[in-house]
Order: structure tokens, then C-alpha cells, then sequence
């Protein structure tokens, strides 16, 4: 396997820097601050501290037994990326970032957000340290999303609705990086999953990176040994890859992305854009894409907010073409009912983003010996859903 | 013929008219494709040196709200690349205005650099403006735009340090465009003090000409930019009128209108100097 990413960004013929001129000096600068940062050992410090007091790392690797038992085949462990603060795997990488960003002396934080969950640990994070924190949300997100917009205007954050375009998540990202391009001197654009131009999708994946490096030694502390698949649920993909990188090397680890099908692939209305996509550039990088003939980039939908974008980070692209991972699709109706199973089994209600994985988890465990283990990461906890599953399953909370 | 020349042509002639280039930005198929054929031919007529055509993307990223909804109601009239290089075919049987296509990079890299460049140059293309695609990653398109005789235009901005400037210009052709303000494209109240000395700076590194764009809307602005740039690129503006009056019946009109005034005081500012650099001489 050639060294991913190369000094340009590029993982295979993925990733790279597409962005406009005003833009790329940024970057560089980024890079280099990234760089050095990577190499202080009080910056390392610094993460590790906030990581443990303030996010409550490291998370549980918790023993399904019950969900096990159940389905009657390989031993499921779940890492509980859910009990982070703020509620998902999302803090991990807002941390790091903030913390660059005091490094940079940026006074200003930005963030995209779709769901909001990565909003709101952009602003908990700039309320922490004491920055000013504008979120760009789609105006149709702001509306569905009501409780994390109050959230993030509780912390201090200014939302800014967008109403270009499909005014949902590619939207905010694209008016995060109009305003990134306005006011780059300033301004720290803390970009929410591992996509984006390098170095983010290098950035994002390193800080997510915790939730790969935890599950192993806890894997190696419980069971004596790796597990045999890995699986988590991939959109842009940082939690996915936060997991699967410290594993990459390990050929005999399977590493599995669960895309959202949505209504099904074939509806045309879903964001498996690896499973159904086709080669692009979007938003700074080469991925794969939703996208029509005409290069022009399609509308998704799922039923978890947080699985909203046509695209996917590069790192995953590459690791599809190479064959180190494989993706695969789970629909709404099967996110419901995992989440619902998982809810009733173990006591543990996910988000419905991480109720993907589960979904393939709950169809594979079965199959497999019951030595065998499967660890999801359970990305997030499914409050947030609430509203979203009564309402698919005709519960009126009025 | 020599194909793609027709850039550096008309900025001889122009040097040797001691004119700076008006070159307006219009989104192809705003507010359909045949009035964007009208629009050419009479903004050709009527002072325009240079046209950047807008290829419409669903995701304009570095574009300001005037020219997002533009390029949203290019894309609603179906101008995708085959449209409009049909439509810059039909419009070489009348004019030999040169003609710059400006876009992000998918649609091109969906419709295939190699093939882009092939039938752009056949139909009478003769440059490629990328928004989102830095020297860094243009090599897939530079190479068969090289072979095909298109320019690629290379941008700068205001955050671009000098030595990267320099960088940038060694590998360009046809003319540099700078970025004039921090920011994306729109209409601007006042342009930037530092706007006169950084593209003088940048007039020193490069024997191309460089044209200055982004946020020049009125002709006292674009008079102004033109006594120190080689040409002035004029969007939105355009975009606004096209908003407001692009079905009416004298729509292309105003846009034309405006047009004349920026180069007639384009034209203006360049004499006024002339004049003063004669008097200072005296």
C-alpha cells in the first residue's frame, strides 16, 4: 500500500486541494501549523487533558451480551462514542481543531452543520475557549432542527441559516467556505467530518483517531486478541475512520462502511454515494459523489439528519478501490428497527446514524461463529431522534 | 487559422490602443440560451473586448448570492457544457469575440478534460477559467488544453503571497485574473486602497496582462481599475440586471447599456492619463 495521503493530499487519485486561490495560502498555512503541532509534545498534552476532563474519554468498548445472545452468533461489542459530551463521536475532532485553532490565533470559529451535533460541539467548544462561533445551517435544517439550534445559541454561537440550493448540509458548507473565503485572515473553519480540502480529511481522521486507538487496547485488554470486522457508519465518514485507521495494517480486521440507502437505492432518494456514486469534486477534494451526468450534484435523503451529504472522505474512496474496506447499505426501515432492538435488548437508545451499523451488525452477527467479534461504534446517542422515530412510527409526543 | 490566439490578439490590439479589456461575466443560459447568444453579439457591439462565459454548477462556492442565482437559473434553462458549447458554436458563425469559459471544476471533470478541451477548442473556445482548481491539481486539464491551443486562466487573490504570484504566472497563458477583494463575487460599495499597488506588483512579475475582478459594478469603478489593470472583469452586476430584466423585452438592453458606460469610462480614464503623463513630460 503506497503512503496515504501523499504530501499534496491525495489518497490514490482521491482527496487533493480544490479550492479557490484565496483559499489555498490557508491551507498551507494549516498544514503547516498542523504540522507543528502534531510534533509539540504540550499540545499532545493539552488534547489528552481535555479529552479525559472535559469529553470523559476514554469511552467504554461495552459487551452487547444481551443483543448477542439474541441474535446468536458473534460476540458484539459497542464503542460508546455516544456517552462523549455533547452526545457523539463529533466532540473528538471539535477538540482538536479548537485547540489548533487557539494554536493559530484565529479569534473567530466556523462550522457547517446539518443535524446540528456537529454545531453544537463546534460551539461548546468555542464557548469553552472563549471564541467568537458562527454556525452555517441549512434553512430547512434550522427548521427541522429547532432543539439543536437553541443549543448552540445557549452556548453562545451565532446560526446563520442558509437558503441557497437544497438549504440543507452542502448548502451550509458551501456558505461556510464563502465566508471562509471572506474572511480567512481571522477566521479558523473547523470543517466537521473527514472530507474537504487536505489537510482536513488528514486532520479529522488523526483526531478521531482515539476512538480506533481506545477499541484496541480494550479489545486486546477483554479479549486477548482484534476483533474480525469493524463496523461503523460512513456518510462523510469521520467516525468511521476515526475507528477503522489504527486497524488499517491489520489485514485480518474486516473493516465495513455502512452507507444510508434511504428509501432504498434504487428510490434514488438515499447518500450511498461509494455504493452509488461516481468519481467527482466537491467541496475542496476528489471523492465519490452523488451526482448527475452533468456533474451537477444531487439531493439525498436519509432518515438520520447526520447522513445528509452527497459525498464521502477521500480516505474511504481510496480504501473502497483498493479493497482494505467495503461499504455496504442499511435503509431507514432497518436503522428503526436496530435502533428499537438495540433499545430494548441493552438499554441503550443510538442515534440513528449509528443505528446503520447496527443494522448490518444485527444481519451478519447470526452468520458468524461465536467466537468471532464484531465491534460497532456507536457514534452517538439517539435523543436527538426522538421526534424523527415517533414520528415514523405514528406516536404522537403532543 | 491559429486556433486560441484570439485572447492574445485582442489584447494587442488593445495595447496598442492604449485600452484596458472589458470583459463581462454572464452566466450562460440566464435567462435561456438564446438570449445569451443576443447578449454576446450586442455586448460585442457595444464595448465588450472579452466574454467569460458562466457554466452553471449546482454548488458555487465561491460565488456571492447575485451570481448563485444566476447560475441557478442557467442551470433551470438546461445550459449544461453540450448546450453551451453548441451555443458558442452557433455564435463563431457571427462573432470572433474571444470567449473564456468559467466554472468549477465537476462539470468539466464529469464531461472529461480531454474531451472538454477538444470540443471547446472545435467550437471556438478559447480559454478555461476554474474556480476551485489551484496550479496543484490543474495538470489533468492544463496538458490537453495545451495540446488543443486553450488558454488555462490562473487566478491570484489578495491572500496569494508574491513568490506563489510569480509561481503561478510562470505556468500561465492568456491573461491573469486578479481577485480584487477577500471574498466571494458580488457587487462592492468601495474596492480595496491596497487594490492599485498590489496588482501594480503584480504587472511587474509577468509579461501577461493582468485584469482585476470581483466587486466592480459601477463604470466610475471600472474607469478607475482600468487606469491600472489591462482589464476589467464585470459579473454580478450584469447578474443583477439580468434578475430584475432578463424576460423584460429591453432586458439585454440594460445589460448592454451598462456595458457601454463602463467602457466608455474605461476608455476615458485611459486618456485622462495619457494626458497627464503628456502635461508631466511638457
Amino acid at each position: 500500500m503506497q503512503r496515504a495521503p501523499d504530501s499534496q493530499g491525495h489518497f490514490g487519485v482521491y482527496g487533493g486541494r480544490y479550492v479557490a486561490e484565496t483559499l489555498m495560502p490557508a491551507l498551507l498555512e494549516l498544514e503547516q501549523a498542523y504540522r507543528e503541532a502534531r510534533r509539540d509534545p504540550a499540545f499532545k498534552a493539552q488534547l489528552n487533558a481535555y479529552a479525559r476532563e472535559f469529553v470523559g474519554r476514554p469511552t467504554p468498548l461495552y459487551f452487547a451480551e444481551n443483543l448477542s445472545a439474541r441474535l446468536g452468533g458473534a460476540k458484539i461489542y459497542l464503542k460508546r462514542e455516544d456517552l462523549c459530551h455533547t452526545g457523539a463521536h463529533k466532540v473528538n475532532n471539535t477538540l482538536g481543531q479548537a485547540l489548533l485553532a487557539l494554536r493559530m490565533n484565529k479569534s473567530r470559529i466556523t462550522a457547517e452543520t446539518g443535524a446540528g451535533q456537529h454545531g453544537v460541539a463546534t460551539a461548546t467548544m468555542a464557548a469553552r475557549f472563549g471564541r467568537e462561533c458562527e454556525i452555517f445551517m441549512g434553512a430547512l435544517d434550522v427548521q427541522r432542527q429547532a432543539l439543536n439550534v437553541f443549543r448552540m445559541k445557549l452556548l453562545g454561537a451565532k446560526v446563520t441559516p442558509v437558503d441557497s440550493g437544497s438549504k440543507s448540509l452542502k448548502d451550509a458548507l458551501n456558505e461556510a467556505l464563502r465566508d471562509w473565503i471572506a474572511n480567512v485572515r481571522t477566521t479558523y473553519y473547523l470543517i466537521g467530518t473527514a472530507a474537504g480540502p487536505h489537510p482536513y480529511p488528514v486532520i479529522v481522521r488523526d483526531f478521531q483517531s482515539v476512538i480506533g486507538r481506545e477499541t484496541r487496547r480494550q479489545i486486546l485488554a477483554r479479549e486477548g486478541r482484534l476483533p474480525d470486522v469493524l463496523v461503523a457508519c460512513v456518510n462523510g465518514g469521520s467516525n468511521a475512520i476515526g475507528l477503522f485507521y489504527p486497524f488499517i495494517k491489520d489485514r485480518n480486521v474486516r473493516l465495513v462502511g455502512v452507507e444510508a440507502a434511504g428509501l432504498g437505492l434504487a428510490s434514488g432518494k438515499h447518500s450511498a454515494s461509494l455504493t452509488a456514486g461516481q468519481i467527482g469534486v466537491l467541496h475542496g477534494n476528489r471523492t465519490y459523489l452523488l451526482q448527475d451526468e452533468m456533474g451537477q450534484i444531487r439531493e439525498t435523503h436519509s432518515i438520520a439528519a447526520g447522513l445528509d451529504y452527497p459525498g464521502v472522505g477521500p480516505e474511504h474512496s481510496y480504501l473502497k478501490d483498493i479493497g482494505r474496506a467495503t461499504y455496504t447499505t442499511v435503509t431507514d426501515e432497518q436503522a428503526l428497527e436496530a435502533l428499537e432492538l438495540l433499545a430494548r435488548t441493552e438499554g441503550i437508545i443510538p442515534a440513528l446514524e449509528s443505528a446503520h451499523a447496527l443494522a448490518y451488525t444485527i444481519s451478519i452477527a447470526p452468520t458468524m461463529d461465536r467466537s468471532r467479534i464484531i465491534v460497532v461504534n456507536l457514534s452517538g446517542r439517539g435523543d436527538k431522534d426522538m421526534e424523527t422515530v415517533a414520528r415514523e412510527r405514528g406516536v404522537s409526543l403532543r | 487559422m491559429v486556433k486560441g490566439n484570439r485572447i492574445e490578439r485582442k489584447f494587442d490590439e488593445l495595447r496598442a490602443r492604449g485600452e484596458a479589456a472589458l470583459i463581462p461575466f454572464i452566466v450562460a443560459g440566464d435567462p435561456d440560451l438564446e438570449s445569451t447568444k443576443r447578449l454576446v453579439v450586442e455586448l460585442e457591439a457595444n464595448g465588450a473586448d472579452l466574454i467569460e462565459l458562466g457554466v452553471p454548477f449546482s454548488d458555487p462556492m465561491a460565488d456571492g448570492p447575485a451570481n448563485q442565482r444566476a447560475l441557478a437559473r442557467g442551470l433551470a434553462a438546461g445550459a449544461s457544457l453540450p448546450a453551451i458549447l453548441e451555443l458558442v458554436r452557433e455564435l463563431r458563425r457571427v462573432s470572433e469575440i474571444p470567449i473564456i469559459l468559467f466554472g468549477y471544476y465537476n462539470p468539466f471533470y464529469r464531461y472529461g478534460c480531454q474531451r472538454l478541451c477538444q470540443d471547446s477548442a472545435r467550437a471556438g473556445v478559447d480559454g478555461i477559467l476554474v474556480v476551485d482548481l489551484p496550479p496543484e491539481e490543474s495538470a489533468e486539464l492544463d496538458e490537453p488544453a495545451r495540446h488543443f491551443g486553450l488558454d488555462v486562466i490562473r487566478l491570484l487573490a489578495p491572500t496569494t503571497p508574491l513568490k506563489r504570484c510569480q509561481e503561478i504566472a510562470r505556468a500561465a497563458s492568456g491573461f491573469l485574473y486578479y481577485v480584487s477583494v477577500t471574498g466571494v463575487t458580488g457587487t462592492r460599495e468601495v474596492l480595496p486602497t491596497d487594490l492599485k499597488p498590489r496588482v501594480e506588483e503584480v504587472r511587474k512579475i509577468t509579461p501577461l496582462p493582468v485584469g482585476v475582478g470581483f466587486g466592480i459594478s459601477t463604470p466610475e469603478q471600472a474607469a478607475e481599475v482600468a487606469s491600472f489593470a489591462d482589464a476589467v472583469v464585470v459579473g454580478s452586476a450584469f447578474s443583477l440586471i439580468l434578475e430584475n430584466f432578463g424576460r423584460a423585452p429591453d432586458g439585454i438592453g440594460k445589460v448592454v447599456e451598462l456595458a457601454s458606460q463602463m467602457k466608455r469610462a474605461m476608455v476615458s480614464a485611459r486618456c485622462a492619463l495619457q494626458t497627464s503623463a503628456l502635461n508631466e513630460k511638457q
